[in-house]
C-alpha cells in the first residue's frame, strides 16, 4: 500500500557503493559495538563453566573450560547484522566450530537449540550450523570476550541476524522437531536471514 | 504456527502525522494515525522507514510513548542525534499532515500490562524513559493501583523528557513515586539526586528485595549495565529484571 511513497524532504545519507553492497536491506553501518540483551549480564566463573551437547544424541558430551580450550580453534572474520538495524563489518573472532563439536556425537536430529546462562534459547536448523557456518567463540578482536558481549563464550552464526548468536552459551540441545527459542516466541522470525530481511513473524 | 497465522505479517503502512510536540530541545513527540493499527502493549516499539526521491531508504526502530488506550493513535518520542540520519528528519523536517511509513508493534518481552502486577520499578536513562512512559501512562489510564517507582537519570533539568507530565502523575497518585537524578548540572535549590546512579542510590530507591519488584531498565548500554548489575548485587532476581539498551559499549 505504500508502493511509490516518498518521505517529503528526506534526502538521506548515501553510502559508498562497496559499503551498501555489504549491507543487507534496512541495515546501517555501525562503528561501535552495541549491546542488546533482555536482562542482566550473567557472570559465570570459568571454574564452573562447561559446554555440553545433549538431546537426541547417542551419548551426551561435556567439556570443561580447560577441555574446551584444547579443542582445535579457528579464526573468523565476518560482517554481523543485528535485527535492530545495525551492521558491523570485519569483526574478528576465535573459537571452535560447531562442526568440530558436533563431530563428537552421533545424531539423527534436524535442529539445534542453543541454551545460555540466564535462560536464553535460540533455534537453528542443523544444516545451517555445520560446514563453517557457526562457532562457539571466546575471543573478540584478540581479547577474551567481555561478559556484556556474551563472554566467556557465545555462539557466532554470522549469516543470520545476531540474536541467533546466543550470548553466554552453555550448550546445544539436538531435537528432531523445531521449536521456537526466546525471541522466536516473541514475534521475531524463526529463521532470521538478514539478506531476505526475515525480521519478524510472517516476513 | 497458530499464533503466526493469527497475527500475520507486520506490514508497512502510512501513518499521517496528526500532532507534534517538542518535549525538550532535542526530543520531540510525533503522533501518528496509522490506518491499520492492531493495538500494542506498553513497552513495544515500531520500525520507521524513510524513502528519498531516488528510492534510497533508511530504517530505524523507535519506542512507542503512548499507552494502548490511545490506539489507534500512536505517539513516538524521538531524540535527535547530531550525527543521525533519521532522527534529525523526524525531529526537524517532519510536520503535521506528512505521512510516515511504519510497521509494528514489535517486541513481546519488554512490556508491562496492568494485570502483570508489581510493584513496578522503572529505571530510565535519558531517552530510555520513552517505553517506560508508555507503561506509566498505561498504568494511569487503567486506574491501576499497582505501586510504582520511577528512577530517572538525565544530564540536566532541561533535558528531562515529560517533566511536567511526570510531576502531575506523581502528585495525583500516592502509589507512584518519581525520583530524578541529574548527572551534569542542576538548578539552584535542587533537592533530587545529582550524580550517576549507583548501588547506593538503588538501595535507597528500589523496593525492598522481598517485595520482588518487576523491574524495567532502559537507557544507554553502560547505564543499563550498571543498574542491572547493581540490582543483582543487591539480591534482586535476575529473572524479574528486563532490560532494553541502545548505543555501543563505552558510549555515555
Amino acid at each position: 500500500m505504500s508502493e511509490g511513497f516518498i518521505s517529503r524532504g528526506f534526502r538521506g545519507r548515501r553510502k559508498p557503493s562497496d559499503e551498501s553492497r555489504r549491507l543487507p536491506p534496512g541495515q546501517y553501518l555501525e562503528r561501535g559495538f552495541p549491546v542488546l540483551s533482555a536482562g542482566p549480564t550473567p557472570h559465570t566463573p570459568l571454574a564452573s563453566w562447561d559446554f555440553s551437547i545433549v538431546g537426541e544424541v547417542d551419548q551426551p558430551r561435556r567439556w570443561s573450560w580447560d577441555e574446551f580450550r584444547t579443542l582445535p580453534r579457528e579464526t573468523v572474520a565476518k560482517d554481523i547484522h543485528c535485527v535492530t538495524k545495525w551492521s558491523k563489518f570485519d569483526t574478528h573472532w576465535e573459537g571452535v566450530s560447531l562442526g568440530t563439536l558436533l563431530a563428537q556425537v552421533e545424531t539423527s536430529a534436524n535442529y539445534v537449540i542453543a541454551f545460555s546462562d540466564g535462560g536464553y534459547t535460540t533455534n537453528l536448523p542443523l544444516e545451517e550450523v555445520l560446514n563453517g557456518q557457526a562457532w562457539i567463540v571466546d575471543t573478540y578482536e584478540g581479547q577474551p570476550l567481555e561478559p556484556q558481549h556474551g563472554g566467556p563464550a557465545r555462539l557466532l552464526v554470522p549469516h543470520l541476524y545476531f540474536w541467533k548468536s546466543a550470548k553466554w552459551v552453555r550448550g546445544l540441545r539436538l531435537v528432531d522437531q523445531d521449536e521456537p527459542g526466546f525471541w522466536e516466541s516473541l514475534g521475531y522470525n524463526n529463521h532470521g536471514d538478514p539478506w531476505k530481511e526475515e525480521r519478524y513473524w510472517g516476513d | 504456527m497458530e499464533r503466526r497465522t493469527l497475527l500475520g505479517r507486520l506490514s508497512w503502512q502510512l501513518g499521517e502525522v496528526v500532532a507534534t510536540h517538542p518535549e525538550t530541545a532535542r526530543a520531540k513527540s510525533i503522533t501518528l494515525a496509522p490506518p491499520n493499527w492492531r493495538g500494542h502493549r506498553a513497552g513495544q516499539h515500531v520500525d520507521v522507514r524513510l524513502t528519498a526521491e531516488d528510492g534510497y531508504q533508511a530504517e530505524r526502530s523507535y519506542s512507542i510513548a503512548s499507552p494502548p488506550e490511545e490506539a489507534p493513535r500512536v505517539t513516538l518520542t524521538v531524540e535527535r542525534l547530531d550525527d543521525g540520519e533519521v532522527s534529525p528528519y523526524l525531529t526537524e523536517e517532519l510536520r503535521v499532515g506528512d505521512k510516515l511509513e511504519l510497521r509494528g508493534p514489535i517486541g513481546g518481552y519488554f512490556v508491562w500490562e496492568a494485570r502483570m502486577g508489581g510493584p513496578l520499578l522503572l529505571i530510565a536513562g535519558g531517552s530510555g524513559i520513552v517505553p517506560l512512559m508508555a507503561m506509566l501512562r498505561h498504568r494511569a489510564a487503567t486506574g491501576s493501583s499497582v505501586p510504582a517507582r520511577l528512577l530517572y537519570s538525565s544530564r540536566t533539568f532541561e533535558e528531562v523528557i515529560y517533566r511536567e507530565e511526570l510531576e502531575r502523575l506523581d502528585e495525583a497518585d500516592r502509589m507512584l513515586e518519581v525520583v530524578h537524578t541529574l548527572t551534569r548540572a542542576h538548578p539552584p535549590g535542587w533537592t533530587g539526586y545529582a550524580r550517576r546512579i549507583n548501588t547506593q542510590m538503588l538501595r535507597e530507591v528500589a523496593w525492598p528485595v522481598e517485595q520482588r519488584p518487576l523491574t524495567f531498565i532502559c537507557g544507554p548500554t553502560p547505564f543499563v549495565e550498571t543498574a542491572a548489575a547493581s540490582l543483582v548485587e543487591l539480591g534482586y532476581e535476575p529473572g524479574r529484571i528486563k532490560t532494553e539498551r541502545f548505543g555501543p559499549t563505552g558510549e555515555t
